[in-house]
């Protein structure tokens, strides 16, 4: 008998995701799904997904979900929790939906220290509706809104929103990391179940940010898409344990 | 237990919610409702609630929306600039089929405006406020006492019907005091709500709180249920009151604090021997058109009085559907009429009733 050591995580759906070849979504659900089903905590999840191209991760991971408004998912996560404080409850969030539209939210929820955890999926642009330029867009970088590249002059600088986050003092745990490499998918996976833990421990809003490639909108293969990840998000957005709270299991 | 007590009005609203089982409030400060936000602040705790003042009323919203997620009864209120700044909230809200209540102490507009007290932003309630097609429940009280009253209704429509209720209040309501007996606490929610996102526990299926169609047919077919659903809001909970309206030749229609006005006028009216009466809609959506028809039928004549340049008026016209005349009249930027003031407009109608066809209202003739 052949011995199983892969498997779907019990808290995903046994369906294909609409995401495109080489974008991360996919590998980033499946840490979060894995480590739902590790604490064992699908049942008391809701989730409260964005606006965006994971606006559909209600379709692949089998907990209750929101579909909050743009931006709004750290707010709509507060009245969750606020009215349901044992249960565990989680935001998904993309770039432009956090880091633009979604700023005073997102900073308000970690100031209060709020119990909730928030996935950041940072790929550096819009995807959904087409690759215009975002907060995270890298100066140079070309986008349909930025078709010369985005320059600091016109465009101002990318947002680094755990550098930003880590200057309050309500967040318990932030992170940044990248699923580019085997190595760093475990590292990842690492960094989401610590958040979850944080918050079923009680401590108060944990930050995971992954950097995740958009090889469609990029306009790369998904190889040359992981190397450009490397090569020029990483030295902008370093790779780092921002706060680690003590004894978290 | 049925003691009168002399209350504010927005404190008579945060108290009447909280004994309609109200738990969480979220919210953000802007006169004239700021004593709400304040109640609830010292009053929620005691009651095991959870009083969170927000970032912003886009936040507010958005909270509230999280926390009827979960079945709870929740509520925020605010006025005009924060009102607008709810609609993308309240759209969702709406989009999503969550109970929730609103309440809208309004100021004078468009802009930052003032605080004085004004029925200007009826549009905005009557007709949706925010994007898409939908409406919410208006209740529209004109006396503490009915303040206290009405937000019971307003929870138990909200549940009833998944939908958000808003109540609209003026600053005059907000800020005065008036007696009312405040009605007698309810425990826990009279609706089941098992549509709400709690965790899946033990059941096959997770549940999905979503205002998401992408396919136009079922996203028709998503707005045909809400259209039914006001339908049915329309036949089963339309709401006015008459005053002397029974054998009245001239009919005002009010609501809130220019209905309070309009009684006083159709009294002194009445003392003129003018056959004036008042029709006041407690539900502004569902607006009260069959009464208002009803009695153009019968050969009325009307004159709409509101706190503003005239927006209800446009429904009264489409109530009495050209069966008779509708006048208006309105202060706006915060200038509330004297009763006799509406008398003379009274009379000015009542004049016209001998010799030509005169309209009361503009045009070139």
């Amino acid at each position: 008998m052949a011995k199983i050591v892969f498997t779907r995580p019990k808290s995903m759906k046994d369906v294909v995701t609409h995401y495109c070849p080489g974008c991360h979504h996919g590998i980033i659900h499946r840490l979060v799904g894995e480590a739902l089903d590790e604490l064992e905590l699908a049942p008391k999840t809701i989730g409260v997904a964005p606006v965006g191209c994971s606006v559909f991760i209600y379709d692949y991971i089998d907990t209750d979900f929101i579909q909050a408004s743009h931006g709004r998912a750290p707010a709509v996560a507060t009245g969750v929790k606020r009215a349901l404080p044992d249960k565990f409850v989680f935001t998904y969030q993309g770039d432009g939906d956090l880091a633009a539209i979604g700023t005073a939210e997102i900073i308000h929820a970690a100031a209060r220290g709020e119990n909730i955890t928030v996935i950041f999926v940072n790929n550096a642009i819009y995807g959904m509706t087409g690759g215009q330029s975002a907060p995270t867009t890298l100066v140079g970088q070309s986008s349909t809104t930025t078709p010369k590249g985005r320059t600091s002059q016109n465009d101002g600088f990318p947002i680094q929103v755990c550098e930003m986050l880590n200057t309050l003092q309500g967040p318990s745990m932030i992170s940044r990391v990248a699923v580019q490499t085997p190595a760093q998918v475990i590292r990842a996976k690492k960094a989401i179940r610590r958040a979850f833990q944080c918050q079923v421990e009680g401590r108060g809003f944990s930050f995971v940010e992954v950097l995740s490639a958009c090889p469609t909108n990029w306009g790369m293969t998904p190889l040359d898409a992981g190397k450009w990840l490397e090569d020029e998000m990483i030295p902008y957005y370093p790779l780092k344990d921002f706060r680690v709270p003590e004894g978290v299991q | 237990m049925t003691q009168k007590v002399l209350m504010k009005g927005n404190e008579a609203i945060a108290e009447a919610a909280i004994r309609a089982g109200c738990r969480f409030f979220f919210g953000y400060p802007i006169t004239p409702q700021n004593e709400l936000l304040e109640y609830m602040a010292r009053n929620l705790p005691k009651v095991d609630g959870v009083f969170l003042q927000s970032e912003s009323e886009i936040g507010a919203i958005n909270m509230v929306m999280g926390a009827a997620c979960t079945g709870a009864r929740v509520m925020t209120s605010s006025s005009g600039p924060g009102i607008s700044l709810k609609q993308e909230g309240i759209s969702y809200i709406a989009g999503s089929e969550l109970p929730a209540v609103i309440v809208n102490i309004m100021r004078t507009g468009p802009g930052l405006g003032g605080i004085a007290p004004t029925q200007s932003d009826y549009y905005q309630a009557a007709k949706g406020g925010g994007h898409g097609d939908y409406r919410l429940m208006v209740l529209a009280p004109s006396s503490v006492q009915e303040m206290a009253d009405l937000m019971f209704l307003a929870f138990d429509k909200a549940d009833e019907y998944r939908n958000p209720v808003m109540v609209l209040g003026d600053g005059v309501l907000g800020q005065m005091m008036e007696p009312v007996i405040l009605p007698e606490p309810k425990e826990g929610n009279a609706v089941e709500k098992a549509w709400a996102t709690t965790g899946k526990g033990n059941n096959p299926e997770s549940k999905l709180i979503t205002s998401l169609y992408i396919k136009p047919e079922e996203a028709e077919k998503f707005c045909e249920h809400l259209a039914a659903k006001y339908r049915t809001m329309a036949e089963k909970d339309t709401r006015w009151e008459s005053y002397r309206a029974e054998d009245a030749e001239i009919i005002t229609v009010a609501y809130g604090t220019a209905a309070r006005l309009c009684m006083a006028a159709v009294d002194m009216a009445r003392d003129k021997g003018i056959r004036a009466g008042l029709i006041r809609p407690i539900t502004l959506f569902p607006f009260p058109s069959a009464p208002i028809y009803a009695a153009a039928e019968k050969g009325a004549r009307f004159l709409t009085v509101e706190l503003s340049t005239g927006q209800m008026v446009d429904d009264v016209r489409l109530a009495v559907n050209g069966k008779s005349t509708v006048g208006f009249y309105g202060r706006s930027g915060g200038m509330v009429p004297d009763p006799r003031d509406i008398l003379s407009q009274i009379e000015q109608i009542e004049s016209e009733k001998t010799g030509t066809t005169a309209a009361t209202e503009g045009g070139a003739a």
